[in-house]
């Protein structure tokens, strides 16, 4: 979270307080190369792709045109599609943490000696594919399937009401694939809480709820934080639950940028969206954290 | 607070944990406005009986009261008690200021600020009020945590081992504050520790606590010179324990027969009631002449010794000194410089004044309660 420790201030003796920093960066270079090539130089790389003038092809190859009107059609076209996968991440996000900070508040505090055993069943999920969880949900939320009939049967749903391809079923996609983002962040975070300090509330007149307001939650806002982050960033970009258990009027801009690389091959179009998409969350994110006051995590 | 005296009494309390007895029927009362320590080894059960007055355990059985307030089963929140924690426990994402005024704001009281800012004052530490706790020294934390408690006026504040984290420098001059914040403001301070200097040093009355029962309580100088137990003896400062056989019982003064000599204590000091008696001396109490010296007129002696091993620490020298039976006796001596130091092998006689020794029932363990280098710190 915090940066690590300064180097300890030793005597500079023949530089030799510089040659033991240079020694610590050295740590870094196997990590920053990596990100150098699999990160920075295909961001780069998408960044001129934006730029290609759109005419182009795959096939023919693209000129570069400096086509800045790539962005402009990109956000013209598409922005509901940004409205719609902000607002489902944000609902998942919700969600998630509605669901996840009481489990995780129950692993770190009244779980005793199954706590070990509860971490593992979080991330449990896991241990089978992504694609192959997304589609079983399918048949759970099928129009036969249990959870439909059940909610028809307590009138919820009307009869000829269905689950699938709705927004509930992509949001309730998003909330299960992303659930163990949030949860163990807030758990790591809310099992570094010393236990003494909610006894100290108590002593100091604070009820269990105003202690757990008051110390708790606040020292737990870190995994909050993070768990935000690491479901709401990842599910704004998923088009996988969208395109199983939703269907083209649930799409998220995730599914057009899937579409435009791989089935149209509209590259410039399809590098724009991404570009636009990445700036966005970059920039939710910095307000996010900022006014969360947890800049740390940066 | 309440004008009714508000003594804190404990009635036959008791807690299990399990098959574990940590705290067996214990009965006491600690008045109001005094510095009340209770002193024990580790896991004597000294700081589950804190707890269960703080609230933060309830007892198997027996009743707590503050006053005539029965708060056996009352939670911490609600009761007139506050607690300094062993580790501060203090609010690490809270400002000083907002750490000292936690329970103010809990409990709704007007005029917070002043009454905070005057509480940060009163404990020295205005300079610091927008720090966070990190940023400040073990010293200025363990204030903050007293300032923390002591706003709220409780009824009585509770103190688990609060100077066990300072150093020994440090933790003098706690002593000596918190003992004047205690006169100043009158407050019922309930101070468990396993340091018996620190206890002496500002307990009105200490209770002795081991294995969940107190042992024997009393003023600090009662405890020290006329100790009941063997425990008592060992575990307050340190003392000579020699098996005697008890001659005669029945005046002012018990005669016992130790190892062929006879020595006298004063029958208030004897706590012994069977053929045998352990003879307690501290050893600071006793004298130590080069053999044949006339002792002192009506002292207790005792010859035949030898000195084995001669500590010298400044103001004091300490020896040991093999008797006939084979027993070492401890020696403390003040350097009055009055005749030159023993040296190993000298022969002397010990002695000292018949109300400066104690008797105590020979059943008990005469090590128990001996503190070892590694259980203290």
């Amino acid at each position: 979270m915090t940066g690590g420790p300064a180097a300890p201030p030793g005597p500079v003796v023949n530089g030799e307080t510089t040659k033991r920093r240079g020694r610590g960066w050295l740590l870094l270079v196997p990590g920053m190369l990596y990100l150098a090539a699999f990160f920075l130089f295909p961001t780069i790389q998408l960044f001129f792709t934006s730029l290609y003038d759109p005419n182009g092809s795959f096939e023919q190859g693209y000129a570069m045109t400096w086509q800045f009107a790539n962005y402009v059609d990109a956000v013209r076209d598409t922005w509901n599609l940004f409205v719609r996968s902000f607002v489902f991440a944000g609902i998942a996000t919700a969600a998630c943490l509605l669901l996840g900070y009481p489990l995780a508040y129950a692993i770190a505090f009244k779980a005793g000696r199954w706590k070990h055993v509860l971490l593992v069943l979080v991330i449990a999920p896991f241990f089978t594919s992504f694609l192959l969880r997304t589609l079983s949900w399918r048949t759970i939320l099928s129009d036969q399937g249990p959870v439909t009939s059940f909610l028809q049967t307590i009138a919820i749903l009307p009869d000829d009401g269905r689950l699938l391809a709705t927004p509930v079923a992509v949001i309730a996609g998003l909330t299960y694939n992303f659930m163990p983002f949030m949860t163990l962040p807030i758990y790591a975070s809310l099992d570094k809480v010393d236990h003494r300090l909610v006894e100290a509330a108590g002593d100091l007149y604070a009820s269990p709820f105003t202690g757990f307001r008051k110390v708790t939650l606040p020292l737990s806002l870190p995994g909050v934080v993070a768990g935000t982050l690491l479901t709401f960033i990842p599910a704004s970009g998923d088009y996988i639950n969208a395109e199983l258990l939703g269907t083209p009027k649930q799409y998220m801009v995730g599914n057009r940028i899937q579409s435009a690389f791989l089935t149209e091959r509209n590259y410039p179009l399809a590098a724009s969206l991404s570009l636009i998409l990445m700036a966005v969350v970059v920039l939710m994110v910095i307000v996010y954290v900022r006014r969360a006051g947890t800049e740390d995590l940066l | 607070m309440a004008d009714a005296a508000r003594d804190l009494r404990l009635e036959g309390v008791s807690k299990h944990f399990g098959d574990f007895v940590a705290v067996d029927d214990l009965t006491l009362t600690v008045p109001q406005g005094s510095f009340f320590a209770l002193l024990g080894p580790s896991g004597c059960g000294k700081t589950t009986t804190l707890r269960m007055v703080a609230g933060l355990e309830e007892p198997t059985s027996g009743r707590v009261l503050i006053g005539d307030e029965d708060v056996t089963r009352l939670r911490p929140y609600k009761r007139p008690v506050n607690t300094v924690f062993q580790s501060y426990a203090l609010f690490p994402h809270l400002t000083i200021f907002e750490n000292v005024a936690f329970g103010l704001r809990r409990r709704g009281v007007k005029d917070c600020k002043q009454k905070t800012l005057d509480m940060i004052d009163l404990v020295e530490l205005a300079p610091y009020v927008s720090r966070k706790p990190a940023q400040l020294s073990g010293g200025q934390q363990q204030r903050v945590a007293l300032a923390r408690a002591l706003i709220n006026e409780p009824g009585v504040l509770l103190l688990d081992e609060p100077l066990g984290a300072l150093d020994l420098k440090l933790r003098r001059q706690m002593q000596i504050e918190l003992k004047r914040i205690q006169t100043e403001i009158d407050v019922t301070f309930v101070h468990v520790t396993h340091d018996q200097e620190e206890a002496m040093t500002m307990a009105d009355t200490i209770a002795v606590m081991n294995h969940g029962v107190i042992e024997q309580m009393g003023a600090p100088d009662d405890l020290y010179e006329n100790p009941e137990t063997t425990f008592v003896a060992n575990f307050l400062g340190q003392s000579n324990l020699i098996i005697a056989d008890v001659i005669d019982s029945g005046g002012t003064e018990v005669v016992v027969d130790c190892h062929g000599q006879k020595v006298r204590v004063v029958a208030a000091r004897s706590h012994a009631g069977g053929a045998k008696a352990w003879l307690g001396v501290r050893p600071e109490k006793i004298f130590a002449t080069a053999a044949g010296d006339e002792e002192a007129a009506g002292s207790n002696l005792l010859t035949g010794g030898r000195v084995t091993d001669v500590s010298f620490v400044g103001v004091s020298t300490q020896y040991l000194v093999a008797m006939p039976w084979g027993q070492e006796l401890m020696v403390f001596e003040q350097n009055t410089g009055r005749r030159p130091l023993f040296r190993n092998g000298d022969e002397v006689d010990l002695w000292w004044a018949p109300a400066h020794a104690f008797l105590l029932d020979a059943d008990q363990d005469a090590r128990a309660g001996v503190v070892t280098p590694e259980d203290d710190r």
